[in-house]
């Protein structure tokens, strides 16, 4: 360091040590920031930039790539019949698991942040099945799912006295079965946790003052509590959005995508075409796709926000 | 640190306020015990599933599937753990997995706290560009880098080895954590780091000994964080690691389920027996780290 400041004679004794300090500080930054970097041109942007040009050609990792233009794109869209199934599946899905599993978290966490006795314990309660591993918990489930011997059909037998469906090995329903599984792993996790913290960054007098004008606990609910964590609702939205779009390795160790492509998501189709068939250009091609439909939806949501997003007071922070 | 203390202290305000708001007060205790009612039967719900594969899990093979299931083992067995420990590589998975998430989760802390300090306390050309730049891989679906990575690793020779699952996170250790840092060490006051520069501290020492001990809350929170999330890591390993006694306890415990050992498929009775054995650690450290871990969380969603 002293050299670099011995660099620089003409400078005044103060303005030199002062740049000389700045100097110092901005080597460090870039010594602290060197795994970063190093890790962001080998592992992000080198692979987005590949991804993109593997995305123009054919490769099947033992033959050179062929370019192709976008010839990928067009057969995606027009003659990959998996493509437009594999899309619908999963956006259905998120249909069903986004509202549904931001609802219950939701609710959750109102529970939560009635200051009941015991909230610690309901608390972590309801975290465990959002730490379960993913392939433990289908596991867990496969069994519980068991058409004939599974604990949910027995007892749908024992309350209606009917035979419960075939659920993962049955078309029809995998993908409840599968939405169930989310449901359950989701409504106390991450989410519940934010909202949690949320609510409790609404300002008590908000309530006592309504409370005084006469509100009821509904009114409350919707004139208060809804706008003033709308902030969380929308982060909470967005990533419920993006996971749930990205589904993968529930479908994946339950059902494989079946019976019948049932539960073919989008992810798997990736998975498939990179890995079984090592079509790496085509998946690449698929996996941009992917990525400009996150884009587009996240855009959407943004932009939808700003009629229904409340930001002031301490929420926004 | 801020925000987690407002959260605790709101928590605070808000049940007092509770007990003195006079509709509160005036509420029935039936309400209450409702309110009690219907938190216990959404988490016995919740937890129907685990605890059903834990007592299941003690059943012998016989009883796993009978008609109608009990309910009560009608002799508990240890053996299933026995046997699912010993039946296939279960004790090279175990082995793996804790070796790979503990190199993982120390390189990711480490080298996140070192680019969170930067970001927070220094200044230097470029730093808003690769703040920025930081941020936006966040959004950055991982289907996208996939096939790239993986080919990389290809041509680096790394397939199949321990490498990729964690030399990566010892570059920066991901977005999310140099965001979690940056937010925390933007809390502790930078006049600390004056008095240390006055005393001839450089940046090592200022991060070292000023800076890290003053943030154990958010280290355990990433630290747990981490370690859950490799722990539970599929996707990765399932296209690096082809070779079984390679394989960690997440694609073990599939290869276990689809491989015939010996010559019959494993019963579910193993299966629960390995799953609960995988999320026995996960849930010990939960318990442990519980008030980080919700922090980390929380932190993590109120900035974002």
């Amino acid at each position: 360091m002293a050299q670099l400041v011995g660099a620089q004679p003409a400078l005044s004794p103060t303005r030199r040590r002062r740049s000389g300090v700045a100097r110092q500080e901005a080597i460090f930054a870039y010594i602290f920031l060197a795994p970063w970097i190093l890790g962001f041109v080998f592992f992000v942007a080198g692979p987005i930039l590949a991804s993109l040009v593997l995305s123009l050609t054919t490769y099947n990792i033992v033959q050179t790539p062929k370019f192709v233009g976008l010839g990928n794109y067009v057969q995606a869209f027009t003659q990959d019949p998996l493509f437009w199934g594999s899309l619908a599946k999963t956006f259905i899905y998120a249909a069903v698991v986004v509202p549904t599993g931001v609802g219950g978290a939701l609710l959750v966490a109102i529970l939560l942040n009635q200051g009941l006795r015991f909230t610690n314990l309901y608390r972590t309660i309801f975290f465990l099945p959002h730490l379960t591993p993913v392939v433990a918990a289908v596991f867990i489930w496969e069994w519980l799912l068991d058409p004939t011997f599974g604990f949910i059909n027995n007892v749908i037998f024992v309350v209606a006295h009917v035979q419960g469906p075939g659920w993962l090995g049955s078309p029809d329903w995998a993908l409840p079965a599968l939405i169930l599984i989310a449901f359950w792993a989701i409504i106390g996790g991450d989410m519940m946790l934010i909202f949690l913290a949320g609510l409790q960054g609404v300002p008590p007098e908000l309530y006592e003052v309504a409370s005084l004008d006469g509100a009821n606990a509904w009114r409350r609910f919707w004139n208060i509590t809804l706008p003033m964590i709308s902030p969380t609702l929308f982060f909470n939205s967005i990533l419920a959005v993006i996971g749930a779009l990205q589904t993968f390795t529930t479908a994946f160790v339950a059902t494989q995508g079946g019976p019948s492509y049932a539960t073919y998501f989008y992810a798997l189709h990736i998975y498939n075409t990179a890995f079984s068939y090592t079509e790496m250009g085509y998946a690449s091609a698929l996996a941009w796709i992917f990525f400009i439909i996150l884009i587009a939806f996240t855009y959407v949501q943004f932009r939808a926000s700003t009629r229904w997003v409340y930001y002031g007071g301490e929420v926004k922070s | 640190m801020r925000e987690v203390a407002a959260d605790v202290a709101a928590e605070r305000v808000t049940r007092a306020a509770t007990v003195r708001d006079p509709l509160v007060v005036a509420r029935h205790v039936g309400g209450r015990a409702l309110l009690h009612l219907f938190t216990i039967v959404v988490g016995a719900l919740l937890m129907v599933p685990f605890a059903w594969a834990l007592i299941g899990s003690f059943k012998p093979e016989t009883e796993i599937k009978t008609l109608p299931p009990t309910f009560w083992p009608s002799h508990f067995v240890w053996g299933n753990y026995v046997q699912v420990w010993i039946s296939s590589y279960f004790t090279n998975w175990v082995a793996n997995t804790f070796l790979i998430t503990i190199i993982a989760t120390i390189g990711a802390v480490l080298t996140a706290a070192f680019a969170g300090y930067a970001f927070a306390r220094l200044r230097f050309p470029g730093r808003e560009i690769f703040f920025g730049m930081t941020i936006a891989t966040m959004m950055l679906p991982y289907e996208v880098t996939l096939i790239p990575t993986y080919l990389e690793y290809y041509l680096l020779g790394w397939l199949n080895t321990f490498l990729p699952l964690t030399v990566p996170y010892w570059l920066g250790g991901g977005a999310f954590f140099i965001f979690l840092f940056r937010q925390f060490f933007m809390t502790i006051p930078i006049d600390l780091d004056e008095a240390a520069k006055i005393d001839g501290a450089d940046h090592f020492q200022i991060l070292r000994l000023i800076v890290l001990p003053l943030s154990l809350p958010v280290l355990a929170a990433a630290g747990i964080l981490s370690f859950i999330g490799n722990w539970n890591s599929f996707v990765l390993p399932l296209i690096i690691l082809n070779d079984p006694q390679k394989f960690t306890l997440s694609i073990g415990l599939r290869y276990f389920q689809m491989q015939p050992s010996g010559d019959a498929m494993p019963t579910d009775d193993l299966l629960l027996a390995g799953s609960i054995l995988m999320t026995i650690p996960i849930i010990a450290i939960f318990f442990v780290g519980q008030r980080y871990f919700v922090k980390g969380v929380v932190l993590s969603g109120l900035k974002g």
